[in-house]
């Protein structure tokens, strides 16, 4: 029911364009038709990775210019027709996203939308040096619809708008899917993607092979429908600013933006060039390029999402805004008694054994032969001043950093130098000092996100992220928008992002930091019922009152390296951590 | 042996030539880009009004007529700079900051899209309005000094020749270089606008203007763009759309330098000189440009941060 709604109205435009298209017989604006759905399928092929990933790339003429060239040359030199060519051209299209985002994956931001610059133009030039400067499909009179040469340039429209149907869908069964949210959650926080279990590289790879299938795919269209190729009409610089300036124009990161932009820009575009170019050439590209700054200017962020802003406010204005009342008991958590845990025997399980591990930066020496044993249902607070090395350490047990030397044994197994998913998977959860939410996403689809790692359906990934929104006492606010929230409201997000998989260590990284005494002691209580739950947890703290409460064990870090280990009653009066801490004249006042 | 060395010696000149105009040219952008991080699309074409207002400086304006042939050039450039720098001013001000700077925040990719479109469409009515304006005739600036070379040699029966335009262009553009490094370096302007760029939440607590700060950036990458341009048009003709030509080598170059990095922007060009230039010796004329990409896309993979860029990311 709910797919229905979703698809009803792209079925209805799509028979109202079908029809439009059936009542046009000037053979040039028919053409126009058919131009329009091509593309907004390439904006949708470009969208797909960079509307939905962030990783904006500037080469997506790479795949277009494949496929059309596959389509041309496989018809003149194995006289194979377009209905076997075009899915060719979509296999070779994706092959094509494989080959180039593997390496290319490397790079971030704007490093990976400039590289991806260089593949059509590299390609351009090879194709011209080859001697395909123009290639022209032969006409096949003899058979014609197999050679999809149509006597009615309608059969075009109709064969595009059908293309552009299934792009749709595909697109729509993205967004709804795991494979969206795991994009999505690339876009906001790359980082805070892998360390929550999603393996980024892989769901990248998969994107920009599908992207550049269906861009592959609609490059080959293209070629049968103009019937004339050059390196510069497929491979140029223009096409590859095409399906940016329709899925920008229309908007990113929505199945709608590139149809919009689509179906006003091509248009537009191409009756002023028959209109106005014919009098005064270029004036067409003067007020095409006026048209786009004027809207740009007026909608920033594409049309689809200042139309959706404006009927937003205005459906936001008619209804009654929640009661303050309202807003305020969700926001509120049933403060915990810290009942006292018994604490954690020293002969459990060993869980997390980290053996000499080291790690430099140049000549700074940030961690340093640090060993230390975490057994089961165990609170390890790490402390140190500030540069100590804490954090690096947690980034050399989530996978962020490799080390230089060392080992990190998880349940017996060394898993050191692995990847944060991998790492995520094999039972570590964590939190960042600095918050890395989705801050688009709402705190529920945060929480959902973490749970891929572990969760087979999606039924079960909402089953757990609930389960972990409950732990963290969230409950209420599941469906408010990262953006909205407080800071404590963020860390216990977080928190239960980190749950959602399952850990079976969980690695808080100063998860009290900017919260005031109440709220650090909601946190506090949280943790501990983390703890009684069964979790063994790593701390890292600054704030001692808190800490001596809540840990069975200290480990004091100070240039790198382990000075103090610990429990909280000797660890407080060692006369070294008082050193590292206050400095040397401090020691003399400490109570032995 | 001795014609294989002096071929290379020969495209080894011509590359460090046309590399130090190139450097010049990515300087123009990589200041802009390492202030703004923004992706102007339409810098090619800046350069391109850059090329037509040296042109038209030199000819119709009597630049030609009270400084001759040889000189008159190089004058007509030096004053298309700062036309082209108030040019840009302009444009920052009406249009891009509209979508950059401090109001990007609340917008999606921090403005990046819009960015992005907004400079495509300054780069359509710019190519297209140069096209209405001064036709789609091919021009070029002509200086006797183009189609006259020193002879350096010959040594041990080998000699370079050096175009003298060409030749008098690298002085003039390693002369604005080092004016620029000593602005960017030494003054208190060059100072606001390395903390702008640098940490901009942070310059705005200290009283920097970002937003003047990024302003000038874009004047002074256009003015310096324009000159590069200038120089490049008394060696190549030129014509209304040269612009998309040049705005690849001027990324490519930024990006291998080390995006944020002014000197790494001028040494990203000057490779990109030398490899179209070297790349004769081994590869047919065609594949010249592919040369350049191939090469571009093998520095990054091995250092993505570019020879002078930095990463860092705090978690």
């Amino acid at each position: 029911m709910r797919a229905l709604r979703t698809l009803l109205p792209v079925i209805v435009l799509a028979v109202l364009y079908a029809a439009v298209s059936l009542t046009v017989t000037n053979s040039y604006y028919q053409l126009i038709l058919t131009l329009v759905p091509v593309w907004a399928i390439f904006g949708l092929s470009w969208n797909l990775l960079s509307g939905y990933t962030g990783l904006i790339s500037f080469g997506h003429a790479a795949f277009f210019g494949i496929g059309a060239y596959v389509t041309a040359l496989g018809q003149i030199y194995l006289d194979l027709p377009p209905w076997v060519l075009i899915p060719i051209a979509a296999m070779l299209g994706g092959i094509a996203g494989l080959l180039i985002g593997f390496p290319t994956f490397r790079l971030q931001g704007h490093y990976f939308a400039l590289a991806m610059l260089a593949y059509p133009l590299a390609i351009l030039y090879v194709f011209e040096w080859l001697g395909f400067q123009e290639v022209t499909l032969p006409i096949k009179r003899e058979s014609p619809i197999a050679y999809m040469q149509f006597g009615d340039p309608r059969s075009y429209t109709l064969l595009a708008l059908a293309m552009l149907f299934a792009t749709i869908l595909l697109t729509l069964l993205v967004e709804r899917s795991r494979f969206g949210m795991a994009l999505l959650a690339i876009k906001q926080n790359e980082a805070a993607a892998e360390a929550a279990g999603i393996n980024t590289l892989a769901w990248k790879l998969r994107a920009i092979a599908l992207s550049g299938a269906i861009a592959g795919a609609i490059g080959g269209f293209y070629a049968v429908v103009l019937l004339v190729v050059t390196p510069q009409s497929v491979f140029g610089m223009l096409v590859s600013a095409q399906a940016l300036t329709v899925a920008m124009f229309g908007g990113v990161g929505t199945v709608w933006g590139p149809v919009i932009g689509s179906a006003i820009l091509i248009p537009l575009a191409e009756t002023l060039n028959a209109e106005a170019g014919s009098r005064i050439p270029g004036i067409q590209g003067v007020i095409f390029g006026l048209a786009i700054i004027c809207v740009i200017l007026l909608a920033p962020e594409g049309l689809f999402w200042k139309i959706r802003d404006l009927s937003r406010k205005r459906s936001a204005s008619s209804s009654p805004a929640p009661s303050a009342a309202q807003v305020h008991s969700t926001a509120e958590i049933v403060p915990f008694k810290s009942a006292p845990r018994e604490r954690a025997s020293a002969a459990g399980d060993v869980i997390l054994d980290v053996r000499n591990l080291s790690r430099s930066f140049g000549g700074l020496k940030a961690v340093q032969d640090v060993s230390f044993k975490l057994r089961r249902n165990e609170i390890l607070g790490i402390i140190g001043p500030n540069g100590a090395g804490k954090t690096t350490l947690f980034n050399l047990l989530n996978g962020f950093l490799k080390p230089d030397a060392g080992e990190v044994l998880i349940d017996g197994r060394d898993m050191s130098g692995r990847k944060p998913h991998e790492l995520c998977e094999a039972g570590i959860g964590r939190t960042f000092q600095v918050m890395r939410p989705f801050l688009r996403m709402s705190v529920f689809d945060n929480v959902v996100v973490g749970t891929y790692v572990r969760a087979e359906s999606d039924v079960e990934a909402r089953k757990l992220a609930a389960d972990a929104i409950a732990r963290v006492g969230l409950s209420d606010i599941a469906d408010r928008v990262a953006g909205e929230l407080t800071t404590k409201e963020l860390r216990l997000t977080e928190l239960a992002r980190a749950l959602a998989g399952q850990p079976r260590i969980l690695l808080l990284d100063e998860t009290l930091a900017g919260l005031g005494h109440d709220e650090a002691n909601e946190v506090v209580a949280v943790i501990q019922r983390l703890a009684r739950d069964g979790m063994t947890i790593a701390i890292i703290e600054h704030t001692m009152q808190a800490m001596v409460r809540l840990v069975d064990s200290f480990l004091v870090l100070d240039h790198g390296a382990v000075i103090v280990e610990g429990e909280p009653e000797t660890v407080t009066r060692d006369a070294r951590v008082i050193e590292a801490y206050l400095g040397k004249k401090w020691v003399a006042y400490a109570p032995h | 042996m001795t014609q294989a060395l002096e071929s290379f010696l020969q495209a080894l000149t011509a590359g460090l030539l046309i590399g130090s105009v190139y450097g010049l040219m990515c300087v123009g952008l990589g200041l802009i880009f390492g202030v703004m991080r923004v992706i102007n699309f339409a810098h090619g074409d800046f350069m391109m009004l850059g090329m037509y207002a040296v042109f038209y400086l030199f000819t119709a304006f009597g630049v030609q007529a009270a400084f001759g042939n040889a000189i008159g050039p190089f004058v007509a450039i030096l004053l298309a700079g700062p036309l082209l720098a108030a040019f840009g001013y302009a444009i920052h001000l009406a249009l891009i900051s509209r979508v950059s700077g401090t109001r990007t925040s609340s917008l999606e990719g921090e403005g990046h899209y819009a960015q992005l479109i907004l400079t495509l469409g300054i780069a359509l009515v710019l190519q297209n309005g140069v096209l209405i304006v001064f036709g789609s005739v091919l021009a070029s600036i002509r200086t006797p000094l183009s189609s006259s070379a020193w002879e350096f040699g010959p040594f041990f029966d080998m000699s370079v020749f050096i175009n003298k335009a060409r030749g008098v262009d690298a002085i003039v553009s390693l002369v604005t270089m080092t004016l620029l490094t000593l602005l960017i370096t030494r003054s208190r302007l060059g100072k606001s606008l390395r903390a702008a760029a640098d940490n901009p939440t942070a310059a705005t607590y200290m009283g920097i203007d970002v937003d003047r700060a990024h302003r000038v950036a874009f004047a002074l990458g256009t003015g310096i763009t324009a000159i590069a341009g200038g120089l490049l048009a008394t060696n190549y003709p030129f014509h209304p759309f040269v612009g998309l030509e040049y705005v690849i080598v001027m990324y490519a170059g930024v990006v291998l330098g080390g995006m944020g990095s002014i000197i790494g922007a001028f040494w990203g060009g000057m490779t990109i000189g030398l490899v179209q230039q070297m790349s004769t010796l081994v590869l047919p004329t065609q594949l010249q440009n592919a040369a350049i990409f191939v090469v571009f896309l093998l520095i990054i993979f091995f250092r993505p941060q570019g020879f002078f860029g930095r990463m860092v990311e705090r978690t």
